[in-house]
């Protein structure tokens, strides 16, 4: 990682409202504009704009891509409908997580594959190897489209105006293709908040043209620009895991409570699935809990997590609920510390600190 | 922005001293680098600090940071109000947004600090 980061095409318009700026998974990227709770509470109340550009969009299209597909992920994309998406994992032979994905049918013979900027290479090389030999090719366009998301309880009512094709029709976990503001788009109704929302891919030389539009629709609405520090406390909140936190090459979906992603009995077969079956059969070795921090201090990624004197597991991420306003905290402890209601005890600079395992998510949206 | 009448150090600490009293807090740089500061972590009264030792911790949203005490003494008062109202430090940091009041033990060690205008320079710098 010792190449120059990469700046995304909203990088001027990120200058220009002052955003502080960050390297973050080889891109240069906002963290904050107005503040980080400012931007979290934008969301849960009104709307936020984000530049996801630095995510990797991943095109498998020919008459095999679906099964090429099922092959190199846990989920079965063969049974979307086109116009759905569902949650997926990539996973490596020993069944570790290569990285957590969305997998959208745009049409009978084609996919969208959306990863983790930190991860889109390895996913790019592993879809490009599996699928290989099947009658489906792979178009990384990651560098090509820009991704625009627009989150919150307002996003609809922004967006509307702007979109030329029917947002009702855009179930959760839908995606159609229509335009924005007369550009060419696939709008998702996907995020990573917790909120309703939307995420709109368009070329990337539509950017700026996509972000300038949306900020001026949503203006009178209270949307405001939101960066990757909020990002991360709206995700928490909402329970969701973030690669190279809650998931890594040493975690099984099952360990990370996402065993629902991992389709054993699917047909052919796909990379890990044995692994994956022992894992299945022994049991968790570690499980992924909330905690909500009931002592003085703010559990942070990589703090140890005890019962009673016995070492249990580590904190994975850990914030200031700014919806909650308590320290909240995601952390892998023994299957048997991981019931809600279980008092565990978080080590927060050599002090043991109370913290009660807490059903997730720690925020659901009222509906 | 940078009040004339403190010393600072170079972690961004400032301190005032009347009389044997020194109150230390964090410089508005400090705080608006740090962003929303949601959590500070103060010694007990009683406790007594070296100059330029660690005593405590202020965490934003995002990021942890040290605390050093611009000048060694006792602890005399840690501010309280800021257990409830973390964010003062941000809106009020020379004012409200105090962490500590000591007992000046030597009152030379003000010449190891910065004055308004040397701090200035080191936030200029970057």
């Amino acid at each position: 990682m010792t190449e120059e980061p990469r700046s995304t095409p909203l990088e001027e318009r990120h200058e220009t409202l002052g955003a502080r700026m960050v390297d973050f998974a080889g891109w240069r990227m906002p963290i904050q504009y107005a503040g980080i709770i400012e931007e979290h509470r934008a969301v849960r109340e009104r709307a936020g704009l984000f530049d996801l550009c630095h995510m990797g969009e991943l095109f498998v299209e020919g008459p095999e891509a679906g099964a090429a597909l099922a092959h190199a992920v846990t989920t079965d994309p063969r049974a979307l409908a086109v116009g759905r998406a569902q949650y997926s994992m990539i996973c490596a032979p020993d069944g570790g997580i290569l990285d957590d994905l969305i997998v959208y049918r745009l049409a009978d013979d084609r996919f969208l594959v959306v990863a983790n900027a930190s991860n889109a290479a390895v996913v790019s090389d592993a879809l490009a190897e599996r699928i290989d030999g099947r009658r489906a090719v792979l178009d990384d366009r990651s560098l090509a489209t820009a991704l625009v998301a627009i989150q919150g309880p307002a996003a609809r009512q922004i967006l509307a105006p702007l979109a030329g094709l029917d947002l009702d029709a855009i179930h959760y976990y839908g995606i159609a293709e229509g335009s924005v503001a007369g550009i060419p788009a696939l709008v998702a109704r996907t995020g990573y908040t917790g909120e309703d929302g939307f995420e709109v891919f368009v070329e990337a030389g539509a950017a700026t043209a996509l972000w300038d539009a949306l900020a001026a629709a949503g203006a009178g609405a209270g949307l405001v620009p939101v960066g990757l520090g909020a990002r991360d406390t709206l995700r928490l909140e909402a329970g969701m895991p973030l690669y190279g936190n809650e998931l890594n090459r040493s975690t099984t979906p099952f360990e990370a409570g996402l065993g629902r992603v991992v389709k054993l009995a699917k047909d052919g077969g796909f990379v890990g699935r044995d692994a994956l079956a022992k894992a299945a059969d022994a049991g968790p070795r570690k499980l992924l809990v909330g905690l909500a921090v009931r002592g003085r201090g703010i559990a942070r990624h990589g703090h140890p997590v005890f019962a009673g004197g016995r070492a249990t597991g580590a904190v994975t991420s850990g914030t200031m609920s700014p919806t909650l306003g308590i320290p909240i905290a995601m952390a892998y402890v023994a299957p048997g510390d991981a019931p809600p209601g279980t008092m565990l005890d978080v080590e927060i600079r050599e002090a043991r600190v109370a913290a009660e395992v807490v059903p997730l998510p720690f925020y659901a949206r009222p509906r | 922005m940078i009040p004339a009448d403190l010393r600072y150090t170079k972690e961004h600490e400032w301190v005032r001293v009347e009389g044997d009293a020194a109150t230390v807090g964090i410089t508005d740089h400090a705080a608006d680098q740090l962003g929303d500061i949601v959590f500070v972590e103060l010694p007990a009264v009683g406790t007594v600090l070296r100059q330029f030792a660690t005593f405590g911790v202020v965490e934003s949203v995002k990021a942890v940071s040290d605390l050093f005490a611009p000048v060694g003494g006792e602890v005399l008062e840690a501010n309280a109000a800021l257990g409830a109202t973390p964010e003062v430090v941000n809106s009020d940091p020379y004012g409200g947004g105090w962490m500590l009041r000591l007992r000046l033990a030597d009152p030379r060690q003000l010449d190891g600090l910065l004055d308004a205008a040397a701090y200035e320079a080191l936030v200029a710098e970057g």
